[in-house]
């Protein structure tokens, strides 16, 4: 196939067969990462990023969308999604805790503080909770190693955590 | 060249090379698993560790990769080293942590590299006593088998598919101790070469889907050396076979044709040898409508030869899928002057073009390895990745190369895989390609066009008139193309060694001369380019140096009456012309004699079927495409395990019916007389003797072995037949025995190799054992011998241009477009290529269609003089307007350059043909359709069929 064909029928077709759709902003913000970049796969991470924070993961049909986007294959683009820890395939809480399980956090007992979430939570690492209020995950780390154990929900970052304020915390994130 | 040090010895070696290359060269064992000798080093794996020292005086040393470390001079290295075996050691058991140690129940097990690996290594005690991680496996078609249980996580499969072969659905995902290697979502492979996977994965993660069915250990089938069947390049196989059944092919490893890799038609599609239904005995009918009855050998010849010689006159029908010997006998029977080549006269006209143009275009034909080592390439009218697919991966290869070349610009060796690749992103040499619809290859090629047959050449023409202004001038010129002509025309100047491709695919005469005015204007300009010219089939090469009449013309005879016999060799006319056209010349025929392995549509039409030998029960010579005589060897004898079989080599059968033409005694004869006198009376084929060994070769006084020397079962396999064992078969014709007794070793050169196996080297990289460098040549030298060469002396242009295209109203050019799968009449009988092959449809453009308010799948009725057939519309995004497109092997009634109209047909599904039935529709329900708006078509006489 050749650039233009390809690009025409990349462009008819920014949905997969399973029904997902881009949204017309997201596929609008992937088309102008792209064109930053010499290779479109550059933009993969990006688009990735760009789909997660609309559902709050990435959806299956996602994958092939987003393909079809860049013209290059789903199965690069799912090598991308699945390398990195912080893309979701599959669907999280309204928020993400991410407890920082490395070395200066483990040191300021970072194991106390997963005892506390875990506790507090009813679930253990990778788990959502049954409201879908949170979902619980380590992080290597959070660059907040003079203030561990560190943490973070949301976009919000906490350190030091003190055991007795994680409920108040997590009070927060409705 | 450099000197390296290893253990203490001092060894010459190329210190462009890597320390694992130089040492696997040497013959030197040091174990591996992510570096492969086509796809070089990554430093993945770590388990090539050597100790490397700083001079003569250094005792400490250092850990090195020894894929990742030159070989330069003075480098002082050793394998041996205690700290290096304990690392390697404990690397072979960190990889293996999670493999599932299932080796007997594991298809790759007696042919592993993991396994020859960690013998190697050592490691024979596993110590993890946790929890293995494992993975749910994908469905891949097919082909290949999935078990990611197994993995070691080299990254071989992703490099090989993705970045080799140009794959865009098998990939890599996740992460650290969690990856896995497949595709996206369950599916089939969408690479042609994917079969590739099971001899590139070191263990059992991908392997034979089509072998798993009826499973033998390596150590258990018989091997001999072959020749593919399956299309003209001539890649080597190894074909094994047990219990009378061909049960996988394996890579054979040449070192000018296809290296380490074969595609998928190929290598999976040997399953017509196996057919149930395949005639095992001579069969005879008085007339047509009659029950066959079978027949004993003496009675079929006999019979043939009353027959024979109460005929007028007898016509012989040769085959391009048959070997040299086979046809030779066959015009031996009948006589020069009474034999056909069974070519289609157009497809013959154009075998006669390129014939001579590997004589005459001053630009010799390259070899595969050799096609990789050009920087500019120019394709006319052909979709190499149908048409010959192992070629086509050679051209991806040669556009890659740039890549290599800005490296070594850098002072990064090529070997350097992955910097090599990262540096030179999608930096390619330039490739271009004029085909009439998308091709294989289009995605790394600089500029690709959409043309009609005509057009392709008027394109070609104006190229050659850039280069050389000698050349003529192509009349009527556009603006744009001549542009167009001006910036190829300027790449292939510019370039080291430019490569022309073109080909029969097409059948168009134009297109292979505009090929040729192209090379004839490089090589008048001195450049140091190439010219290779596809041929459809495994034999045409040959059978156009050969020579004989048409097959049109043997049916004119027939139907003349000016013969009333003919014998006919491996060849379906059925396949190659309209079935009117064969039933008319056969139905006046009084002897009908057909010699082939197949039960096809011309073999129900014989008054003597004789049951010839596949290439797996017979041996021959085939010329391919660059012009290399090379001889296939019979793998097992079919009558071993059916002692009902009366199963050979039709040159066989074709002696023993002369013979008895001329009242003589059924003399013995053998392949090596038969291919000697094939030789005397060709002279362009005089050559092959020398395509292979004889069968007085012996090696250390030995024949040479097709059975490994573990086989097993021997005295057992046919006990269901009789407890007494019989005499192993005996094999007259060649030096290899039916048997596990003979020579099978690696250290005395030979060319023919039936497997590659060497103490320790049980995987199919043991070849680098019997290569002179890994990757190199075979030490005894490559098999075949090439028989087209560049002859001196100017050439002339060929000045007749083709106008250009030009559309008519409610007629539509078809456009036959060769298919990997499902065009090629024998694998097609197999049952995993006709799954792999595209459902059957009429391919039009989008523009016409539109035009036409048809949409994707609705039934079109497609009408010539010479037939008429309903199939689903595929549409297409870049077929030009007014040409419809016919795959390959459905439908022989159409051939490219005819005309035909267009109907609405009946629904979809009532007339589903299968590429053999050839079912016609009944007839339109709408008048014929006009591609454009005011035309209707005058033709409009609806459901006429003609003769």
């Amino acid at each position: 196939m050749n650039d233009t064909v390809r690009a025409q029928v990349h462009s008819a077709i920014a949905s997969d067969g399973d029904g997902f759709t881009l949204h017309a902003d997201d596929l609008h913000a992937i088309e102008h990462e792209r064109d930053h970049y010499e290779q479109p796969q550059a933009a993969c991470i990006e688009a990735l990023k760009i789909v997660q924070r609309r559902h709050g993961w990435v959806p299956d049909g996602a994958i092939p969308a987003i393909a079809n986007v860049l013209g290059i294959g789903a199965a690069s683009v799912e090598g991308v999604a699945t390398f990195y820890s912080l893309i979701f395939r599959q669907p999280v809480g309204r928020h993400v805790i991410l407890v920082c399980d490395s070395s200066s956090c483990f040191l300021t007992d970072y194991e106390q503080l997963r005892d506390a979430l875990t506790e507090h939570l009813g679930i253990g690492f990778g788990e959502t909770t049954p409201d879908g209020r949170f979902t619980l995950l380590p992080v290597c780390c959070l660059g907040a190693c003079d203030r561990g154990p560190a943490m973070m929900i949301g976009d919000d970052t906490y350190g030091p955590v003190m055991i007795d304020d994680v409920a108040s915390l997590l009070e927060g994130y409705p | 060249m450099a000197t390296i040090h290893v253990d203490g010895r001092a060894y010459e070696v190329d210190g462009a090379d890597n320390l694992l290359q130089a040492c696997l060269s040497l013959g030197l064992d040091v174990p591996y698993f992510c570096w492969h000798p086509a796809m070089g080093s990554v430093g993945a794996c770590r388990q090539c560790a050597v100790k490397q020292y700083k001079d003569a005086d250094d005792t400490q040393g250092k850990l090195v990769m020894s894929c990742m470390t030159p070989a330069s001079d003075d480098s002082w290295i050793a394998i041996e080293d205690e700290e290096a075996r304990e690392f390697r050691a404990s690397v072979v058991e960190w990889l293996m942590v999670n493999h599932p140690h299932d080796c007997p129940v594991c298809e790759e097990g007696g042919h592993c590299h993991l396994q020859d690996m960690t013998v190697m290594t050592g490691h024979d005690r596993r110590r993890y006593r946790f929890r293995k991680r494992t993975h749910r496996n994908q469905y891949l078609g097919p082909f290949v088998a999935h078990e990611m249980n197994r993995c070691i996580t080299c990254y071989r499969c992703v490099r090989f598919y993705n970045d080799y072969a140009g794959g865009e659905d098998l990939g890599a995902f996740g992460a650290n101790d969690n990856v896995y290697f497949g595709r996206h979502q369950d599916g089939v492979l969408e690479s042609e070469f994917s079969g590739n996977l099971t001899e590139v994965c070191p263990t059992g993660v991908f392997t034979d889907q089509t072998h798993s069915d009826r499973y033998t250990r390596k150590w258990d089938l018989q091997f001999a050396p072959s020749i593919c069947h399956q299309c003209a390049v001539g890649c080597n196989t190894s074909p094994g076979e047990r219990y009378g059944d061909i049960r996988r092919i394996e890579n054979r490893y040449h070192g000018e044709v296809n290296r380490h890799f074969l595609c998928d038609r190929g290598r999976f599609g040997h399953g017509y040898v196996n057919r149930d239904d395949r005639p095992r005995c001579p069969e005879w009918r008085s007339q047509a409508s009659d029950e066959s009855m079978t027949l004993e050998i003496d009675a079929a010849l006999d019979r043939g030869a009353d027959v024979l010689r109460s005929a007028r006159r007898v016509i012989g029908i040769g085959s391009p899928r048959a070997s040299l010997e086979s046809n030779h006998q066959l015009r031996e029977l009948v006589g020069a002057a009474n034999f056909s080549t069974g070519i289609v006269a157009r497809e013959q006209a154009c075998l006669e073009r390129m014939a001579r143009l590997s004589r005459e275009s001053g630009l010799p034909t390259p070899t595969l390895r050799d096609v990789e080592e050009h920087d500019a390439i120019l394709v006319l009218g052909e979709d190499l990745i149908q048409s010959a697919a192992r070629l086509g991966l050679s051209v991806r290869q040669a556009v890659l190369g740039r890549r290599e070349e800005l490296a070594e610009a850098r002072g990064i060796p090529a070997w350097n895989a992955e910097a090599v690749k990262t540096l030179g992103q999608d930096n390619y040499h330039p490739l271009f390609v004029a085909y009439p619809t998308a091709t294989g290859l289009d995605g790394i090629a600089e500029a690709s066009w959409a043309l009609a047959p005509d057009d392709i050449a008027r394109l070609g023409f104006a190229i050659a008139h850039v280069i050389d202004a000698a050349a003529p001038a192509v009349a009527d010129l556009d603006e744009a193309t001549r542009l167009e002509a001006e910036r190829i025309a300027s790449a292939l100047l510019a370039a080291r060694r430019p490569l022309v491709i073109s080909g029969g695919s097409l059948g168009s005469e134009a297109v292979i001369e505009a090929a040729g005015n192209i090379a004839r204007a490089l090589s008048r300009r001195a450049r140091d380019g190439g010219l290779i010219l596809v041929r459809n089939e495994a034999n045409s090469t040959g059978l156009e140096l050969l020579g004989g009449q048409p097959l049109e013309w043997a049916l004119d005879e027939l139907n003349t009456q000016m013969a009333d016999a003919v014998v006919i060799l491996e060849n379906d006319l059925y396949h190659r012309l309209p079935r009117e056209r064969v039933d008319s010349a056969l139905d006046l025929a009084e002897v009908v004699v057909v010699l082939d392995h197949q039960r096809t549509a011309t073999w129900n039409r014989a008054h003597l079927g004789l049951p010839a030998a596949s290439f797996a029960e017979g041996d021959g010579t085939l010329v391919s495409l660059e012009g290399r005589a090379q001889r296939f060897f019979q793998v097992f004898d079919p009558r071993y395990i059916r002692p009902e079989s009366r199963i050979h080599e039709s040159w066989r059968w074709l002696h023993a019916v002369r013979a008895g033409m001329l009242r003589e005694d059924v003399s013995d004869i053998t392949l090596d007389a038969v291919t000697l006198d094939c030789a005397r009376r060709t002279p362009a084929l005089a050559g092959i003797v020398e395509a292979a060994p004889g069968s007085d070769y012996r090696v250390e006084g030995l024949k040479l072995a097709r059975e490994p020397h573990r086989y097993s079962g021997r005295t057992a396999m046919r006990s269901h037949l009789n407890v007494d064992e019989p005499r192993t078969p005996q094999d007259p014709d060649t030096p290899f025995t039916f048997s596990m007794e003979g020579y099978n070793g690696f250290e005395r050169p030979r060319k023919d190799v039936a497997f590659a196996w060497a103490p320790g080297w049980n995987s199919p990289q043991a070849w680098n054992k019997f290569t002179d460098e890994v990757g190199g040549h075979l030490r005894a030298g490559d098999p075949g011998v090439r028989l087209l060469h560049p002859l001196p002396g100017g050439y002339d242009y060929v000045r007749e241009i083709p106008s250009s295209f030009a559309r008519r109203d409610g007629q539509w050019q078809v456009v036959v477009l060769p298919r990997l799968f499902g065009g090629e009449e024998t694998s097609s009988r197999s049952a995993p290529i006709s799954e792999r092959a595209a459902p059957a449809a009429l391919i039009l453009s989008a523009d016409d269609a539109q035009r036409l308010d048809v949409v994707d799948g609705a039934t079109l009725v497609l009408e010539t003089d010479t037939g008429r057939v309903a199939l689903p519309l595929r549409l297409d995004a870049a077929l030009p307007a007014g040409i419809v497109g016919v795959p390959a092997g459905l439908d022989a009634a159409f051939s490219s350059g005819d005309w035909g109209s267009l109907f609405i047909g009946p629904e979809a599904g009532l007339d589903a043909m299968g590429p053999e039935t050839g079912a016609h529709s009944k007839g339109p329900e709408t008048g014929p359709l006009a591609n454009d708006d005011s035309g209707r078509d005058e033709r409009a006489d609806g459901g006429e069929e003609r003769p």
